[in-house]
């Protein structure tokens, strides 16, 4: 049978930006940093004292009190995400066959609060004392399962771990069984909370983070000479995909398509990705092509831009090789991680949310802190300053430690 | 504070129920709509703020408050 088509009706949302789609967008388009010095434990110690920490967002008002306990924040953000996202989407699961509607919302590293809290208390008290929630509160797979039970969603359902590409991976996924015919609704993106001692002492023991502990709203400054590592950031993104038909028949409301996916792997290296980016490239001209798309067709990419010295470079090697060198230097380039941060297993999620609002408002969202341009990186990155711009279709990078590279093509639908 | 209201918080607080729904027959699993993670955990904070071990063979047979609150006078815990 013919490849179906997939669109997105619905997005829930929990950032460093808030969780209100409105009131992110508004931020998005006025160069609004997320950074600020981490609230959540004593981070003097540290190399690093910021993160874009979620704002604006009541956990009681999505999870009774009681189930909040049994769950690691990860999953509080990913549930409550997904309770806005079905609300947004208009769907009434009265009237769905449930076995034809899954998940394959993900995290990158998962229950890691959970897992710190818990390891001091069997050190410090022994192993009566730990909590029987542990293991449910810890294991990827079960913001789904959350998910699924939430809104009784009997198909599909398991979790998608690409470390900063997984929510690509889980929509991409999710979007491949629509096609195939199996189901007509998958909620997916990604979560992830790990602002916490082991979080960002094992990303500073890398040396990944941005250490501009006197000017953390200017440290995440993809693209641009100074940068210095990337800023952590946490939350989730939730999106409803659906079967175009089955979107049209209810008369939902069409955020955008999702029309392409690619994903290959570096296979060079744990944490630094392949020179000249051989691998991201081939993952763009994937989705480009599973799209039914050229280069001549795409006016966006929102790229991975980590902030990172290897990642920005690399990934603009690899825009060039996808697209050539002539229409790489006429698309637009941008990095939201500029202003959210980089929300690890949720950044995928988060930037196809960021780019369907784009495409609806017809505006292309800048990249902050852009002051003093890198030879080896020398696109147009919107800096500074958001781009009124009718973006046909655009590319959405994820470049995860590991070499996973996973690339979403989505179009506008009008 | 008397035994029975300490007992009648620490369920208040793992369940997530009303005061009032905490009366000494009522069932941990029937009524106070706990699970078996749940019993686990409502013994382990039994144990922690009355400093008493409930072996496994014992906390079997706590099913309800009044079960909790007798258990725990027989071991001299109390007012």
């Amino acid at each position: 049978m013919d490849k179906r088509r997939v669109v997105i009706t619905g997005m829930g949302v929990v950032s460093p930006l808030g969780s209100d789609l409105e009131t992110i967008w508004k931020r998005l388009t006025s160069g609004y940093s997320g950074a600020r010095m981490i609230t959540r434990f004593d981070a003097s110690n540290m190399p690093t004292h910021f993160a874009c920490e979620v704002i604006e967002f009541d956990v009681d008002a999505y999870i009774a009190k009681k189930e909040q306990r049994r769950m690691d924040p990860f999953c509080h953000y990913a549930v409550s995400a997904a309770k806005m996202a079905m609300k947004d989407s208009g769907l009434d699961m009265t009237q769905e066959d449930l076995f034809r509607c899954g998940c394959t919302v993900s995290s990158g590293i998962g229950g890691l609060q959970t897992l710190e809290t818990q390891h001091s208390i069997l050190r410090d008290k022994g192993p009566d004392r730990c909590s029987p929630f542990i293991i449910p509160q810890m294991i990827i797979n079960m913001c789904a399962g959350l998910i699924a039970i939430d809104h009784k969603l009997k198909g599909p359902n398991f979790g998608v771990v690409s470390a900063c590409a997984t929510g690509a991976h889980s929509i991409g996924e999710a979007q491949r069984l629509i096609e195939r015919g199996d189901v007509d609704v998958m909620l997916a993106g990604g979560t992830e909370a790990t602002i916490c001692p082991l979080g960002i002492g094992g990303f500073s023991a890398m040396r990944a983070l941005s250490t501009r502990n006197d000017d953390p709203t200017k440290a995440s400054r993809p693209f641009d000479k100074d940068r210095d590592g990337f800023v952590m950031g946490e939350g989730s993104a939730v999106v409803v995909l659906e079967d175009l038909e089955h979107a049209r028949k209810r008369g939902a409301r069409i955020w955008c398509e999702v029309a392409g996916f690619g994903m290959t792997c570096d296979a060079n290296h744990i944490t630094a990705p392949a020179e000249n980016g051989e691998g991201a490239a081939r993952a763009m001209a994937m989705a480009m092509k599973d799209a039914g798309l050229t280069p001549a067709d795409i006016d966006y990419v929102n790229a991975h831009g980590t902030s990172t010295e290897l990642n920005d470079k690399f990934e603009t090697a690899a825009i060039k090789t996808a697209m050539g060198p002539d229409r790489a230097s006429k698309i637009m380039v941008s990095s939201s991680k500029s202003m959210t941060g980089h929300l690890l297993g949720a950044a995928a999620a988060m930037e196809t949310v960021i780019c369907a609002l784009s495409m609806a408002k017809g505006v292309v969202t800048p990249t902050i802190n852009y002051t003093t341009p890198d030879p080896l990186c020398d696109l147009d990155y919107v800096p500074n300053t958001p781009r009124e711009f009718k973006i046909r279709a655009c590319l959405n990078n994820s470049l995860g430690f590991g070499g996973h590279n996973a690339s979403l093509c989505l179009k506008r639908m009008d | 504070m008397a035994l029975e209201d300490k007992v009648r918080d620490i369920i208040v607080e793992q369940l997530g129920v009303n005061a009032d729904q905490v009366k000494p027959e009522a069932s941990f699993i029937e009524d106070l709509g706990a699970d078996s993670l749940d019993t686990v955990e409502l013994v382990m904070a039994f144990e922690e703020e009355f400093g008493q071990e409930i072996p496994d063979q014992d906390a079997e047979k706590l099913t309800t408050v009044g079960a909790v609150i007798e258990y725990l006078k027989s071991k001299n815990i109390g007012d």
